[in-house]
């Protein structure tokens, strides 16, 4: 215990703290790199489509008309996928954190997690062989006595194969994904205040609307939003599946086209201007995507006062 | 609006393992009851078999009576929920809901049984709950703020407030103050006093000193080894238990000597 040991430094622990801070620094400025990258290159290919007149874009009526309807698609193709899979997977996830006997719990948890594991190109084979054969007689029915609204009017598609299918099998796609999340949030609500609800005589379900869900309601937005990530830049499902054509509001037609779908079934043929005009997509997308993302951040934020982290 | 408790030969278990044994007491409606007793002796478990909060836990039950007022809590056809809405409970730590206002905290309960409520009975209940746990001059201007923005002391009485809310019959507490700084703890202290007016209180303490204050009956609970079931040793009035106690470990125990 001399006066030098204060000064004399330990050599191997220091070289060690300065390792891991320079590699922590070098993964998050590479991330960021990364992204600009990107950035820089969909819109550097982008410009001679955004630039370029009128008559030489795909449908001779210049980039807006062509992006807009298959943006309407991508977002109808989504929303399908959420409105699905949301309910169904808090309730799962709810049921695997409060309600399933901890071994069935457990063999769920994992069955949902393989779901994540699946390609989506088996997904997409799956719609479009199978689901969409089945399915084609409800959609008949649909058209028939709901044909009333909009979104269901016929004639519908005989092979199944339309926006709406497409819609369902992101929607087991994205499932997994926002059960896992949601699960792992819900586990993690304190004990504390369970017991809280409990001992004020709640049933197990007020319970849950008391003390889980508003603990858990930033990390399930989050957990839609990476859902909704996923079902926006799915392609190949979407590709196998749909059989695209036009902008239309029925959900049972065949018509309708997502972004992802559109590059990936074009760009392999493509040269040219057509080659931005897809790039200009992507940036499109790219940029919906950041928009969700933000988006779901401020929502997240605005309640932060009451979210119990203070 | 409150009621007597008695336990009649109620034993504890975790699965297999018997974790209270044979417990028999009873507890005088409108009075404070204090469990005290060294780390593990089973006194909090006891005390939640009274509400039946073990049952949170995986793999608790219970054998025997618990009678409220002649009633079992372990009837058949017995619902733990409405058990829980009669027999109120206060943590060890402060659990106000992080998402609540301090006026939603306030009602939780309420809404839970009574879902139509008007806003004029919302208020005057919230007001009575919060100047009946000593909070409503600290947060009459703010109650539209989250709960967990006040104090720790504050805190832990806003849960007062929640539970009393519901006119429970009893109110247990679970080492209230375990967690709060010593003038948090007397205002507590003195708002347990008031609260016996009213409510049966029930208290789990590790404080001696806030046992011989704030009860007018002690219990003393004790276990003899790691791994033995905890059992109740002695059960009287407090000023006995700590000036004259009849068993020897309960003399060894509130005279510091173990434990």
């Amino acid at each position: 215990m001399t006066a030098t040991s204060l000064t004399s430094s330990q050599g191997a622990g220091r070289t060690g703290d300065k390792v891991f801070s320079g590699a922590a620094l070098a993964a998050g400025c590479l991330i960021l790199a990364v992204l600009f990258g990107v950035a820089l290159f969909l819109v550097v290919q982008a410009i001679p489509a955004l630039t370029a007149p009128a008559d030489k874009i795909q449908g001779g009526q210049g980039f807006f008309a062509y992006i807009w309807p298959i943006v309407i698609g991508t977002l109808i193709a989504a929303v399908i996928a959420l409105v699905i899979a949301t309910p169904v997977a808090i309730g799962v996830a709810l049921f695997i954190s409060h309600f399933a006997p901890r071994r069935l719990a457990s063999g769920l948890g994992y069955v949902v997690d393989l779901l994540a594991a699946i390609p989506s190109v088996v997904y997409g084979a799956w719609g479009a062989a199978f689901l969409a054969k089945q399915i084609s007689p409800a959609y008949g029915w649909l058209a028939e006595n709901m044909g009333w609204l909009p979104i269901f009017q016929g004639p519908a598609s005989t092979t199944g194969k339309t926006i709406l299918t497409a819609g369902i099998v992101l929607s087991v796609m994205v499932l997994p994904i926002i059960t896992s999340l949601s699960r792992e949030i819900f586990l993690q609500t304190p004990k504390l205040h369970e017991e809280a609800a409990l001992a004020l005589g709640a049933t197990r379900w007020e319970m849950i609307k008391m003390a889980v869900l508003p603990f858990a309601r930033p990390g399930i937005i989050s957990a839609i939003m990476l859902g909704l990530g996923r079902a926006l830049g799915e392609t190949m499902a979407v590709a196998l599946v749909l059989s695209s054509g036009a902008l239309t509001a029925s959900l049972i037609q065949s018509g309708n086209q997502t972004i992802a779908a559109e590059i990936a079934l074009n760009f392999p043929e493509a040269s040219g201007i057509k080659v931005s005009t897809l790039i200009a997509a992507g940036l499109v997308l790219f940029v919906i995507t950041l928009a969700v993302n933000m988006i779901a951040r401020w929502v997240i934020t605005r309640h932060k006062e009451f979210s119990g982290a203070n | 609006m409150s009621k007597r408790i008695d336990v009649k030969d109620l034993n504890v278990y975790y699965g297999d393992f018997l974790a209270v044994e044979d417990v028999s007491i009873n507890i005088e409606a409108k009075s404070v009851t204090a469990f005290i007793g060294p780390s593990g002796c089973g006194k909090s478990t006891f005390l939640r078999t009274l509400n039946r909060m073990h049952e949170v836990i995986p793999g608790a039950r219970v054998e025997g009576e618990v009678l409220l007022d002649g009633d079992n809590l372990y009837g058949p056809g017995v619902d733990p929920v409405t058990v829980r809405s009669q027999i109120g409970m206060v943590f060890q730590r402060p659990n106000p809901f992080p998402t609540m206002s301090i006026r939603d905290n306030v009602l939780a309960g309420v809404k839970l049984n009574n879902k139509k409520i008007s806003k004029g009975e919302a208020d005057v209940l919230v007001e009575r709950s919060l100047k009946g746990a000593n909070l409503w001059n600290e947060v009459k201007d703010r109650l539209e703020k989250p709960g967990s923005g006040l104090s720790g002391g504050q805190q832990q009485r806003l849960c007062i407030a929640r539970a009393i809310a519901v006119e429970p019959q009893v109110i247990l507490m679970d080492e209230p103050c375990s967690a709060l700084d010593p003038i948090s703890t007397l205002a507590i202290e003195d708002l347990i006093n008031e609260l016996k007016d009213q409510y049966t209180v029930v208290i789990v303490t590790h404080n001696m000193q806030q046992a011989a204050r704030v009860s007018d009956k002690t219990a003393f609970f004790n276990i003899a080894g790691t791994g033995k079931p905890g059992k109740l040793i002695e059960y009287g009035d407090t000023h006995t238990i700590f000036s004259n106690p009849v068993q020897k470990a309960t003399e060894d125990y509130v005279s510091g000597r173990f434990g």
